[in-house]
């Protein structure tokens, strides 16, 4: 292994040091691939359920904050959000807002 | 997507380098270019998502998908179309398309075999196809041997309906024919088996047309267990709308413990044969108890349990490397076997086999169960789960998930099983 590549592994362990390597660390890909199946294919959904793709993370991250609060009342998502930490809503909020 | 293939295969080494470091060790020495072929057994819920998801994440990776089928009818929603609510086409999806668009090559063949060591699957047809990873999707099959008299060609006329499709079709067909004050029966299976608040569905569906369209009819369950998937929602709804606990009620369901039973099945006069009693219905349909699907068995990827054992973290087989199974046949509690936990453990899956063949640690997993039951057209319940991986386990979040609350708001549950479908139809076969 050439020394580059051992440094950019480091690099990117330092970073992320301070926190358990968790699902979310793929960008929220993980995660969100999870929802796809309530709100479609990359949160383009073709039915009830609002479509999540393309959406500004600030109004996603604060929707699902508040189903996990109970401050929104919703009929499945209170369940669903309990399930997640805030870090991990931010980053799906973050992953479906990059969505074109 | 914005995070195309290499963003994604990027981002799970950071986090697989991460670990590695983590363990004390540098696990690069393995490392082999990405791309490699992923031959899928079963076009159903889990195999159509784990294509759809390999070539998604990386489209550097061949897929082939072995199934019989051209076209795909789904178990779940199967009972709206035996209660009336939906024609079959609404549920049956092709594969023609979708494997043009995704670059997905399809074999429409029956696996027959897996080696494990050389890699290898073998097709009825007489194919021989290489794989570099294997992902078994085959659902359930049936435990024929547990109910004396009943058997696949018996089911040709008494059917089980817990495989989508011509089966579905001609429970239908028979409930339309069935006279007023006619007696449906339907045998529940013991735990575990697919979809799981799938009979009492279906119960209340066909109580939905009878109520309609034949009043005098009635609906009985004889169970093989003595508590249900969403009994108490379902309870409270055959109240409200079948009149359940009154003389007069649509539906009855006969437990275990009342000798509910199937013992044995005459089916020339579609009687059920119990511990102490016979049973003659005019619509009979008879749910087995269940295993996983025919080819896990044969490729030796079953315990003695007749499921799969699997490391939940890539799906793959205890039993034999290379090989992974998701779905309904893999052992996969808490997690219930549902149409959703087949697609949610399909990216897992799908995730896990792209890191693999990039020479890099499968990310941390994440599942979720969304399901939906209908009472009547109107009338919703949904049960919710969210799982992670807990000392190499699946661990149900606790606070998280869980039923539709008691007195709930059942017409919007109802509106959303809908688009639960629409959607999950769109992740899997769009």
């Amino acid at each position: 292994m050439s020394t580059s590549k051992l440094a950019a592994m480091l690099a990117v362990a330092s970073l992320l040091a301070s926190q358990p390597v968790t699902a979310a660390d793929a960008g929220g890909a993980i995660i969100a691939a999870q929802c796809n199946g309530c709100h479609g294919f990359e949160g383009a959904s073709k039915g009830a359920a609002p479509a999540l793709k393309g959406k500004p993370a600030q109004h996603l991250s604060r929707s699902m904050k508040d189903y996990k609060s109970g401050k929104a009342k919703g009929s499945i998502m209170n369940r669903i959000a309990k399930g997640y930490s805030d870090a991990e809503l931010d980053n799906v909020a973050k992953y479906y807002s990059g969505l074109k | 997507m914005t995070m195309n293939r290499r963003g994604f295969i990027k981002a799970m080494g950071a986090a697989g380098a991460v670990s590695s470091l983590a363990l004390g060790g540098c696990s690069m020495a393995g490392f082999r270019p990405g791309g490699g072929h992923v031959v899928i057994i079963g076009g159903g819920a889990g195999g159509a998502t784990c294509a759809k998801y390999l070539r998604h994440f990386d489209s550097g990776i061949k897929v082939t998908v072995v199934e019989p089928k051209t076209q795909f009818a789904t178990c779940f929603m199967s009972n709206w179309v035996i209660g009336g609510l939906r024609d079959q086409n609404w549920i049956t999806h092709g594969y023609a398309e979708w494997s043009k668009k995704h670059g997905i090559d399809m074999v429409h063949d029956t696996a027959v075999s897996i080696d494990p060591v050389a890699k290898v699957v073998k097709t009825k047809g007489g194919q021989s196809i290489k794989y570099d990873r294997c992902v078994v999707s085959p659902g359930v099959d049936f435990r024929y041997d547990t109910i004396e008299g009943y058997d696949a060609a018996v089911a040709e006329t008494i059917p089980h309906a817990w495989h989508a499709g011509p089966q579905t079709a001609l429970l239908r067909k028979q409930l339309e024919a069935m006279r007023d004050g006619g007696l449906f029966v339907l045998t529940a299976p013991p735990n575990p088996f697919r979809c799981p608040p799938g009979p009492y569905e279906r119960a209340s569906l066909v109580a939905d047309y009878f109520k309609k369209h034949k009043p005098k009819s009635k609906v009985l369950i004889l169970d093989a267990k003595d508590a249900f998937s969403k009994q108490g929602l379902f309870v409270a709804g055959w109240k409200e709308h079948y009149g359940y606990g009154t003389s007069n009620s649509m539906i009855e369901w006969r437990s275990k413990a009342n000798d509910g039973m199937a013992r044995a099945i005459k089916a020339g006069s579609r009687t059920v044969v119990t511990e102490f009693g016979e049973i003659k219905a005019d619509v009979l349909n008879v749910v087995p108890a269940q295993k996983a699907g025919h080819i896990a068995a044969v490729a030796g990827l079953t315990d003695a349990s007749g499921w799969c054992p699997v490391d939940p973290l890539t799906w793959e087989s205890k039993l034999h490397k290379g090989i992974h199974v998701i779905g309904d046949a893999a052992i996969q509690a808490p997690i219930p076997k549902s149409g959703y936990a087949a697609n949610s453990e399909a990216k897992v899956c799908a995730a896990a086999i792209v890191a693999l063949l990039n020479g890099n640690t499968p990310p941390t997993p994440s599942w979720v169960n969304t399901c939906y039951s209908l009472v009547t057209p109107t009338h919703g319940l949904s049960v919710a789960g969210v799982y992670n991986y807990v000392d190499g386990k699946i661990a149900e979040v606790k606070g998280a998930g869980g039923l539709t609350p008691m007195n709930g708001d059942y017409s919007t549950e109802a509106i959303y099983a809908e688009s639960w479908y629409k959607n999950i139809i769109d992740d899997m076969f769009g």
